[in-house]
């Protein structure tokens, strides 16, 4: 049970979420009311073609843009009551990010870039024993004295990984994490999110437009023109 | 910057002021209506010498003729024996003594920097003259020639610019002084002792220095504070993708604030020792190529002040885009490429 909350009750709730967007005079209706249940522990692919709103939704889940109307719920905590520090709060412990274009500091070695997520969250650097099995689970514990530079794009992307989930977030959001890679670390990294996701019980939400990619999920959410279509 | 014009500055008025201190003399007269850096004409009378001679507790009296560019390109012509008497014998770096009325006497420093040696004639004000030796720096001025040479150049026969006087015991120079500027036949002459005539190689005894300083360090200021506000804004700009990415970790904006703001406190603490560091190639490029009239010395009492322009300057031309970069939207900052 977590924030109260019972352990069967969903980790993101979402009613009639909208978001509107204001391009020049022109309002963009990028989500038109969508409705979605995803339970703890639970692996869910979200497909849709380009502009169906999943990126969206995506951005309202992480905090990074607020909602026009409707409710986000990540771990009972609401998202339409939360100041712009209140999200920025939220990214800090309840969500951790996986972008497609990996995202890492290019200053820092990967180690840095994973411990710099758990200073910003007030947590110390050192590197817990848990910790040490998930980097060597991603296949990166050689690997932390590296920059971004000297790493393969698959290695990035599982630097990343760890970076997203060192501070234990309640749900790991996954923007494209294959739209870089070739299929073998395709592969690898989505074989990563279902280790992790079956070893942790690590809640996981993962756009993608790639069907294969799709199915490493428990369950699969279509988007089309800003709805759930199934 | 700072550091090596508050250094050339100082350099130029020490490097006077030893040269000056080097003639030994307990008292300076100077031509009515002169200054510290002014052409001193040849005004003064010779005949003048006997009248001091003749005062009581004065040992000895001579002086000298300048000619050239006053202070800063000093050449000086001198009765020898007078001088040696009362400075003491020139300490010769190579070669010997005048023996001759074309013969000139160099400075080391000022030798090695325009490359004359001795037994090598050079041209100067339209005459030919034999480098008979080079002296060891610090005395009076950086070309000594014979006084009559000097007098003849200047036209001024029978002239001196400045006379200077010895007296038989140092607790006599103040004595001598106020007799001196009390008698009426020397109304009008400035008339210093030693510990006076020193005090006047100052920043704040040259006319407009001060001013001339602070015009320069405002300038410096200035210039630094935009080259850094540029800077940190090109560099805050390049690292607008960073930026988001920190504020997609849930970095607050003080976070990000104080990373940006530490940055800048330890470039421009590496960039005020960096800059200390350059003073001493500015000091031996300004020693050795700048030419003679000018000196640096390295100036210890302004590290500090010069740091804390830098880090203030820098700090406050990072706070504008420091500030705008943390109140960037995330998705903005992390979809920039």
């Amino acid at each position: 049970m977590t924030d109260g909350q019972p352990p069967d009750s969903p980790i993101i709730r979402i009613r009639e979420l909208r978001k509107i967007y204001r391009v020049g005079d022109v309002d963009v209706e990028a989500l038109r009311g969508v409705d979605l249940d995803v339970q703890r522990g639970e692996f869910v692919s979200i497909v849709g073609p380009s502009g169906s709103g999943k990126s969206t939704m995506f951005h309202i889940l992480g905090g990074l843009t607020p909602a026009t109307s409707g409710t986000v719920e990540i771990d009972g905590v609401d998202l339409a009551k939360l100041s712009e520090a209140g999200r920025t709060a939220l990214r800090k412990t309840k969500v951790g990010f996986v972008f497609q274009k990996y995202n890492l500091l290019p200053t820092l070695t990967a180690g840095e870039n994973i411990a710099i997520a758990k200073n910003i969250a007030g947590k110390p650097v050192e590197t817990e024993d848990w910790f040490r099995d998930v980097l060597g689970l991603l296949g990166i514990d050689q690997r932390l004295d590296h920059k971004p530079r000297a790493m393969s794009g698959g290695e990035q992307q599982r630097v990343a990984i760890a970076r997203a989930i060192v501070n234990h977030p309640a749900i790991l959001l996954a923007d494209e994490p294959t739209g870089n890679l070739d299929t073998a670390n395709s592969e690898a990294v989505l074989g990563v999110l279902r280790n992790l996701n079956e070893r942790l019980g690590q809640t996981i939400l993962m756009i993608t437009h790639n069907p294969e990619a799709a199915a490493y999920g428990h369950r699969v959410v279509h988007m089309r023109d800003g709805r759930i279509v199934d | 910057m700072i550091l090596t014009l508050v250094g050339v500055s100082r350099g130029v008025i020490e490097e006077s002021e030893r040269r000056a201190r080097g003639v030994g003399a307990d008292i300076w007269v100077r031509p009515p209506a002169s200054s510290l850096i002014s052409f001193s004409t040849a005004s003064m009378p010779e005949k003048l010498l006997s009248f001091f001679e003749q005062q009581e507790h004065v040992v000895l009296a001579t002086g000298s003729v300048n000619h050239g560019a006053g202070i800063l390109e000093s050449l000086g012509g001198i009765d020898f024996d007078k001088f040696e008497r009362m400075s003491g014998r020139f300490r010769y770096i190579q070669g010997g003594p005048i023996t001759a009325p074309h013969h000139i006497l160099l400075e080391d420093r000022y030798a090695a920097q325009k490359n004359y040696k001795v037994g090598q004639t050079i041209r100067l004000w339209n005459r030919d003259w034999y480098v008979v030796g080079t002296y060891e720096s610090g005395k009076l001025a950086r070309m000594i020639l014979p006084l009559r040479t000097v007098q003849e150049l200047a036209g001024a026969e029978g002239k001196l610019s400045q006379i200077f006087l010895k007296v038989d015991k140092p607790e006599n120079i103040d004595k001598v002084v106020a007799a001196l500027k009390a008698n009426p036949a020397l109304a009008g002459y400035p008339i210093y002792s030693v510990d006076e005539w020193m005090s006047l190689f100052s920043v704040d005894r040259i006319p407009a220095l001060r001013q001339f300083i602070m015009v320069v360090i405002t300038l410096g200021i200035s210039v630094g504070f935009l080259v850094v506000f540029l800077s940190m804004y090109t560099s805050v700009l390049e690292r607008t993708r960073e930026i988001g990415i920190l504020k997609s970790l849930g970095a607050s904006k003080t976070y990000i604030l104080s990373i940006l703001i530490r940055e800048t406190a330890i470039l421009s603490l590496v960039g005020a020792a960096l800059g200390v560091c350059a003073t001493y190639g500015t000091r031996w490029i300004v020693n050795n190529y700048a030419g003679p009239a000018f000196s640096q010395i390295i100036v210890k009492d302004w590290w500090p002040i010069t740091a804390g322009i830098a880090i203030a300057g820098s700090l406050l031309g990072t706070l504008y885009p420091a500030w705008k970069a943390v109140r960037q939207d995330a998705l903005e900052a992390l979809s920039y490429d």
